[in-house]
């Protein structure tokens, strides 16, 4: 499998998401200026602070070249991955539901947090975001629940940003494009404390159709 | 433009300022909310809502307010 991973002006954790990605596979940088993703499989929007966050976080960067072609891509029904700036990116582009807001102490948060997914399985993966507060209007998360859209959530009393129904990932209706604030890539190597954070990038690769 | 957060969504930022209202002597100050403005130049005035839902605000969480001068 191919992964591209995309890098912003600002973004900054891309070459840990090249590393992992890398462990599953072959793992190459997209600059934002690229518009040709033809060769690649799947594709990790990274996090950090695209285009610096003017204005709302991810809300510049969503018209970059590259992130024409991940619409495209994510069209097709090939995967996609946003990781913490990628997911607020996502969000932005319509690609998922929902938007991220200041987290509701206002603090910037970083630690690690256990996560909760579908299945019921356990992932202990880092969280490092000051706007990771997942909303969406009431019926949009009636409908997201109902459509088994919640991907990821924060364990019970783990909730470190005020995100509603603990919600700390979620994928697009067909399932193919997965955003989350927690960092997988941050977690892949037990010398780091876990490496939980593979599971996620392997659960997307699966759905691939 | 003045961009809003939407009526009823937790705005912490406003909360943060109220909270700190009183110790500096401001009583009865409530509902703050904080917002942005973006000031700018445009030929064309007609298309500058269609730019606050493209760009300048979030739809879903922010409302906005023209005003040409």
């Amino acid at each position: 499998m191919i992964w591209g991973v995309l890098q912003f002006p600002g973004s900054c954790d891309e070459r840990d998401a090249l590393h992992a990605c890398s462990l599953l596979g072959e793992a190459r940088l997209i600059w934002h200026e690229e518009r040709d993703l033809s060769g690649v499989d799947a594709v990790v929007v990274p996090g950090g602070f695209s285009y610096g966050d003017y204005l709302r976080a991810g809300a510049i960067a969503r018209f970059s070249p590259a992130m024409e072609a991940v619409a495209e891509h994510a069209e097709a029904g090939r995967p996609v991955l946003g990781i913490c700036n990628g997911f607020q990116v996502l969000c932005e582009a319509d690609l998922l539901p929902g938007a991220l807001l200041r987290n509701e102490e206002l603090r910037f948060v970083c630690r690690q947090a256990e996560l909760v997914n579908a299945g019921g399985g356990r992932f202990s993966i880092p969280v490092k975001h000051g706007e990771g507060r997942f909303w969406a209007p009431e019926e949009t998360l009636d409908e997201i629940e109902a459509k088994d859209q919640v991907a990821y959530r924060y364990a019970p009393n783990q909730n470190p940003n005020g995100s509603l129904r603990d919600i700390a990932g979620v994928t697009n209706e067909a399932g193919n494009v997965l955003g989350l604030m927690p960092h997988p890539e941050h977690a892949v190597d037990p010398l780091t404390g876990s490496s939980d954070g593979l599971k996620v990038f392997e659960a997307l690769a699966g759905t691939r159709v | 433009m003045l961009i809003r957060p939407k009526e009823g969504i937790l705005d912490p930022q406003g909360k943060a300022v109220e909270r700190a209202l009183p110790a500096l002597g401001f009583e009865g100050v409530e509902h703050v909310r904080v917002g942005r403005m973006v000031e700018l130049e445009a030929e064309d005035p007609e298309r500058l809502a269609e730019l606050c839902e493209k760009l300048l605000a979030n739809p879903l969480i922010e409302d906005y307010e023209i005003q040409t001068l």
